[in-house]
């Protein structure tokens, strides 16, 4: 019974928390701007694809076109339409974004509470193994990866790429336990005999929240970074249509060097960087909350 | 200086920890090849069967000779021979030019890589913590305001993107660089040499490859300096030493700046990794002839043994990079030497 109300109230520490998240998130203009962008980002990935029609083949004699009513973008070197392709584009992307913001998340925060509730032999090996993956150029592997293992969807990159994105948070979240295991509050619910699993989760974790929230959002980042780039250079080809690919026909059909494709290479680059901004504002704003002193001037 | 207190220091212990990285690093690199599924080296020996009718045997003795292993023996030998191979410098042979040493073509093109990219770092992180130093100084004025959003914006520009730009802008567009004619480490027609026409050559071609690391890295040096430096400035020596009446020169410079640098080391190691890794994309970009390029070239080839190879060197690079700024890190904070952890 004393555990299925601490943890109500513990949810409820969790919605107080995003309350007040909320709140500092629509004062800072900044940040509401990020917010938006997201939320326009992910209307364009739900709801987008019913709405437009998937880019069938094109009309040979409608080759970069510019934008008009017909082509809100312009069309691409097979007569294609530019923004049915980027609209299609969104899912896969924000997919492996979110996807693989949780996953690390998940692994991030149970490796860090462990390795700093535990300490011992189970502290040295994940900091070591997360010392050793942090000096690992990331990039290089994937790519080599890629020739190894056939990425058939996105949650299998999502996997890889959270497989080797954990490390910073685990350190994060270990030093905050180590700091706050000796603290008086943790004190009284071990003495009270809470399971080591319900101090961390329902005394220690909620205190870090902000600090995750803000991995989660870099996270994200790298992911769309990562995944934009391995398409880009033709390296995962069957995770399904995504802006990348539509920056890796550009380059092999070399329409990078032809004038008149401005439309079809920018629309793509101003999808990704658009989305990264949104993110980025987001996570700017999450650390303002988190570091006083960034929010004192002179 | 005794054999006690040698073993203890700090540049002893690191550079006893960058060794032991290294050893795992080979390790990674062995398994990575031989423990996968779809053995690269299967699938090499049944290309080979199958493209050129070899019997098995052969196929399997060229594709063995090649790889420097030997698979009847037992794992832990193949694995020990990797090590002592790689200790002396055989990383193989390459499948599709056959018979190149890996260790060779590694040779041609790493120094180009390590060239570009160092000087980019450099380059980013002083002007990052000049730039970021200012911005504290100045918090919440307009150059702050808008330096700031310019970082955060560029920070938000992956970097290969920034490379695609200058190419779309600069080069197709307004025609004002010609890219086409910048691809390579330097012009065919220029002899290597200690020539000022080479090295000018070489340093055009360089140039956007160390532009685009520069511009999409400096951002947050300078955001990070930004935040220490206001940390430190809160700080209770920094007002004693105004107190003390020292000049405001020496206080930036040996209390403030030196203080604030500090935390930013952290963040080196990462940004060393990230931006040697970025090079597989950038070399791409701007078809610049070095290890990152050549790494591509491998895998669209399925040339295991460079692959391999050239994954390695790069890791161990990365790792030697590290523990340069480890040693920077020690030189800079006495606590840290004297600790001896």
């Amino acid at each position: 019974m004393a555990f299925v109300r601490t943890r109500r109230r513990t949810l409820r520490r969790y919605a107080e928390g995003l309350k007040e998240v909320f709140k500092i998130i629509v004062s800072d203009k900044a940040g509401l701007v990020g917010f938006v962008i997201i939320i326009i980002y992910i209307l364009m990935g739900t709801i987008g694809p019913m709405v437009v029609p998937y880019p069938a083949a094109g009309n040979p004699n409608e080759v970069y076109l510019p934008p008009s009513w017909e082509h809100p973008l312009g069309t691409d070197f097979e007569g294609k339409d530019v923004f049915a392709q980027i609209v299609h584009g969104t899912p896969v992307v924000l997919t492996v974004a979110f996807l693989t913001g949780f996953l690390t998340t998940l692994i991030g925060v149970f490796l860090g509470a462990l390795a700093g509730f535990k300490g011992g032999i189970a502290d040295t090996i994940i900091m070591g193994t997360a010392d050793f993956i942090l000096t690992i150029p990331q990039f290089p592997l994937f790519a080599v990866l890629s020739a190894l293992v056939k990425f058939k969807d996105v949650s299998m990159l999502s996997v890889l790429l959270a497989s080797v994105s954990w490390p910073t948070l685990a350190r994060a979240v270990r030093s905050q336990i180590l700091s706050m295991k000796e603290r008086e509050f943790v004190e009284a619910a071990r003495l009270l005999g809470f399971s080591t699993f319900d101090i961390i989760f329902t005394e220690m974790i909620p205190n870090i929240m902000p600090y995750i929230a803000v991995s989660f959002m870099f996270n994200s980042i790298y992911a769309i970074y990562a995944q934009v780039g391995l398409a880009y250079l033709g390296l995962v080809p069957f995770i399904g249509e995504n802006w990348g690919l539509m920056l890796n026909r550009a380059w092999v059909l070399g329409a990078f060097f032809y004038e008149g494709s401005i439309w079809y290479i920018m629309s793509p680059i101003i999808a990704i960087v658009g989305l990264q901004i949104g993110f980025l504002l987001f996570a700017r704003v999450l650390e303002v909350i988190f570091n006083p002193r960034l929010r004192v001037g002179g | 200086m005794g054999v006690t207190s040698i073993l203890r220091s700090y540049i002893f212990l690191r550079g006893v920890r960058a060794i032991v990285t290294v050893f795992v690093a080979i390790t990674f690199t062995f398994f990575l090849i031989r423990l996968m599924p779809g053995n690269p080296i299967d699938v090499y020996i049944a290309t080979l069967m199958g493209a050129s009718g070899m019997s098995y045997q052969d196929a399997k003795n060229l594709a063995l000779a090649l790889f420097s292993i030997n698979l009847d023996e037992p794992l832990w030998l193949q694995y020990l021979k990797y090590i002592w191979n790689v200790l002396h410098g055989d990383l193989g042979k390459s499948i599709v030019s056959v018979g190149t040493p890996v260790i060779k073509i590694i040779a041609t093109f790493l120094p180009w890589t390590v060239f570009t990219v160092s000087t980019a770092l450099i380059i980013s992180f002083s002007l990052g913590i000049l730039i970021g130093m200012v911005m504290a100084y100045r918090r919440g004025g307009k150059l702050d305001t808008v330096l700031t959003l310019t970082f955060s914006i560029l920070s938000a520009i992956p970097n290969f993107i920034v490379g695609l730009l200058f190419i779309v802008f600069l080069g197709v567009q307004w025609k004002l660089v010609p890219f086409s004619m910048l691809r390579g480490a330097y012009s065919p027609y220029v002899e290597p040499g200690f020539t000022l026409e080479f090295i000018i050559d070489v340093l055009k071609h360089a140039f956007f490859p160390i532009l685009t690391y520069v511009l999409t890295t400096i951002g947050s040096w300078a955001l990070l300096m930004k935040s220490s430096t206001i940390a430190t400035l809160g700080e209770d020596f920094v007002l004693l030493a105004r107190a003390r009446g020292l000049p405001e020169r020496r206080i930036t410079i040996n209390y403030v700046g030196r203080n604030a640098i500090l935390p930013l080391f952290t963040n080196l190691a990462i940004s060393i990794g990230f931006i040697f890794g970025g090079s597989v994309l950038i070399e791409s970009v701007f078809v610049y002839r070095g290890i990152g390029l050549r790494l591509l070239q491998a895998i669209y080839q399925r040339d295991y043994t460079v692959m391999q190879g050239i994954f390695l060197i790069i890791t161990i690079a990365v790792i030697l990079a590290n523990y340069i700024a480890d040693i920077l890190y020690g030189v800079l904070d006495p606590r840290i030497r004297v600790g001896g952890r």
